[in-house]
């Protein structure tokens, strides 16, 4: 980032009261970012550090240094979708958690699932020559690749903690197997989302504790809350023949490969919960799914529409 | 519980707690004077807790009710870089309320009293929040006006005598500072886009500016408290001090943004060397203030439902946590 001239008056810059850190060069500082549209030059940069960031990604794809061939892309468009349209569900709760704690950590956990969509999506994106907003805005219902447990209904905290707990444990064992993928970008981006998604998968464990072991009434809304959005589970691990061939080239994984650790260390928590007899998930019926070949449930289009309006109502502009 | 402490002042004071009282006082005082900070163990006058307390109470709630205008266009924002910088910022809000309302319980009232408080209508947050955030925009101008002003309005507050409070701002005006700046930049954005945007970006100004400037609170004839807590290093610039200031940084920086501010009357006072305005409608903010606002009872009924809706869970946690601890225990 270069260092902005410093337009700052004198006497602003001499008393302390008025000195705070970027606050008189804001003009100048923020200037040249909108200007320029370089990722890095931005004001707004949220990422800390040298975390892979999506600006990044699409740098790379400007410089020709990255192009995922159609396979890829497509995997990448399932895993991005997944990914935004959680991140739009949960975005919902910022402000009204139950606890400020979880306005925080709700928001927290949205902002990394976003910021794993970007990266996912910028990146599928430029095998069709599309920006992540071209793919996030201007798609239509049918052409979103995503499982039908992410659209599902926020419902109540307990809904939304039975969600994100299938969900975190689910990406943290996809994530973990595609820091392996022979494909650099898919395994840069996993990594960093690995990092990520263990501390959802911790937030949501402690959750299905504290609601299971609490009181009667957190009791029976835990367990109602898991058969609402069990039923969504095995869609997750369906192998097709995009997967299959990704396997093969070893850029991606089989999603079933990841179904023995995943109900392995989501029963163990589920048994210290006290829930496994009680909710007999075995015998939850599953759903047919088909959001990978974009058949959704009634949920999406709502979304969707409230995603869009904004961006489709000034086509072609720029925020 | 401290907090009735305020309310029970012993008429009568034996010797001994007249001493204690006096040396606290000596104490109090000298603090002060050499301009250095009082503690939340320290002696401390009761008018001096009472307004702090209210001050940084008003301050969380202001933080919390705050989360609402803008957590409404998070789901709508128009690209996806916007919407992360968004969640951030709301994100960042309720970060700033729990910051706040840790440094009001060292005053001896607790965060569940305050909240309750608060969704009673018993307490006061910044009037502004009750103004609706209708467009996009309002994003922008949310930032660099509301959050613009709050800054010149917060970084003194660095400096105040209470230093549980100091030390809560000093973080805070990191992050306001931020807000503002993404705030200008997406003003600047959309007065370099089309016709469509440019006007949407004139318009949240024109509807956010005059409610900014009142941010800074009464004139300053028209402002009781104010000389007391300059007395004590609470405050230390007076409300139309700090709304000049402000006024002259946003009359440079509307330039850069290509819009303008809607007001004739701006001008730099050459003998007093202070930016002035054209009047202000303090009736509309009393209004406001009073719960005639557009969302007064919206931006409280949100809250109350939050609260209420997520009773189950708290008590929850609670339940969890005793049981634990009966675990441990036992073990």
């Amino acid at each position: 980032m270069t260092a902005p001239e410093n337009t700052t008056p004198e006497h602003e810059r001499r008393n302390p009261d008025f000195a705070i850190e970027g606050h008189g060069d804001i003009s100048v500082g923020v200037k040249g970012a909108g200007a320029s549209g370089d990722g890095s030059a931005s004001a707004t940069r949220i990422t800390p550090g040298n975390a892979l960031r999506p600006e990044d990604i699409a740098l790379e794809i400007r410089r020709g240094q990255v192009k995922p061939n159609e396979d890829v892309a497509e995997y990448a468009l399932r895993i991005g979708d997944d990914s935004l349209i959680l991140a739009q569900r949960l975005g919902h709760w910022i402000s009204r958690a139950p606890e400020l704690e979880e306005d925080v950590a709700l928001g927290n956990i949205a902002l990394d699932q976003l910021g794993h969509a970007r990266s996912f999506l910028t990146y599928a994106g430029a095998a069709w020559d599309k920006s992540e907003d071209d793919l996030a805005y201007f798609r239509r219902e049918h052409e979103f690749r995503s499982a039908h447990l992410f659209e599902q209904p926020n419902g109540d905290f307990a809904v939304t903690i039975a969600r994100q707990f299938i969900v975190s444990y689910y990406q943290f064992e996809l994530y973990k197997r595609l820091t392996g993928s022979s494909d650099q970008t898919i395994a840069a981006i996993a990594a960093k989302a690995l990092k990520e998604v263990d501390y959802h998968r911790d937030h949501s464990a402690q959750w299905v504790l504290r609601l299971a072991g609490g009181t009667e009434e957190s009791r029976r809304r835990i367990v109602r809350a898991f058969k609402l959005v069990w039923p969504y589970v095995e869609e997750l691990f369906e192998d097709d023949e995009l997967t299959t061939r990704l396997a093969e080239a070893k850029t991606g994984v089989q999603p079933s490969s990841l179904r023995a650790d995943f109900d392995h260390l989501t029963g163990a928590v589920l048994q210290e919960a006290g829930l496994e007899e009680e909710l007999a998930l075995e015998r939850i019926p599953q759903s047919l799914g088909g959001g990978r070949q974009g058949k959704h449930s009634e949920h999406l289009g709502y979304l969707l529409a409230e995603m869009q309006v904004l961006a489709r109502e000034h086509p072609g502009a720029s925020w | 519980m401290a907090s009735q402490n305020l309310q029970s002042v012993p008429a009568e004071l034996s010797p001994e707690e007249l001493e204690r009282e006096q040396a606290g006082q000596a104490y109090f005082d000298r603090i002060i004077s050499e301009d250095s900070r009082i503690e939340p163990r320290d002696w401390m006058p009761e008018a001096y807790r009472k307004t702090l307390l209210r001050q940084i109470s008003q301050h969380a709630h202001s933080e919390i009710i705050g989360m609402q205008p803008e957590a409404n266009w998070i789901t709508r924002a128009p690209s996806l870089k916007r919407k992360a910088i968004l969640m951030a910022k709301v994100q960042d809000e309720a970060g700033h309320g729990l910051y706040l309302y840790s440094a009001a319980e060292t005053l001896g009232q607790s965060r569940d009293k305050m909240m309750e408080d608060l969704i009673a209508g018993k307490a006061r947050y910044s009037s502004i929040f009750n103004y609706p955030a209708v467009s996009w925009a309002d994003m922008g101008a949310i930032g660099w006006l509301v959050d613009g002003a709050a800054i010149c309005n917060q970084v003194p507050l660095c400096r105040a005598s209470y230093g549980p409070y100091g030390r809560a701002m000093v973080r805070i005006c990191k992050e306001e500072s931020f807000h503002q700046r993404q705030g200008f930049e997406i003003l600047l954005e959309l007065s370099n886009g089309t016709p469509a945007q440019k006007q949407m970006a004139q318009d949240a100004v024109n509807r956010w500016y005059a409610p900014a400037l009142m941010m800074f609170g009464p004139p300053d004839d028209d402002s009781p408290n104010s000389k007391q807590s300059m007395a004590w290093n609470i405050k230390r610039f007076s409300n139309d001090e700090l709304r000049s200031r402000f006024v002259g940084m946003m009359v440079e920086q509307v330039k850069v943004l290509g819009l303008t501010l809607p007001d004739q009357d701006i001008r730099f006072n050459e003998e007093t060397k202070k930016w002035e305005h054209g009047p202000l409608d303090w009736n509309e903010f009393k209004d406001v203030l009073a719960g005639k606002g557009p969302c007064n009872a919206q931006r409280l009924e949100r809250r109350r439902e939050a609260h209420d809706d997520g009773a189950w869970v708290r008590e929850a946690a609670a339940e969890y946590a005793r049981k634990q601890a009966e675990k441990e225990f036992a073990a």
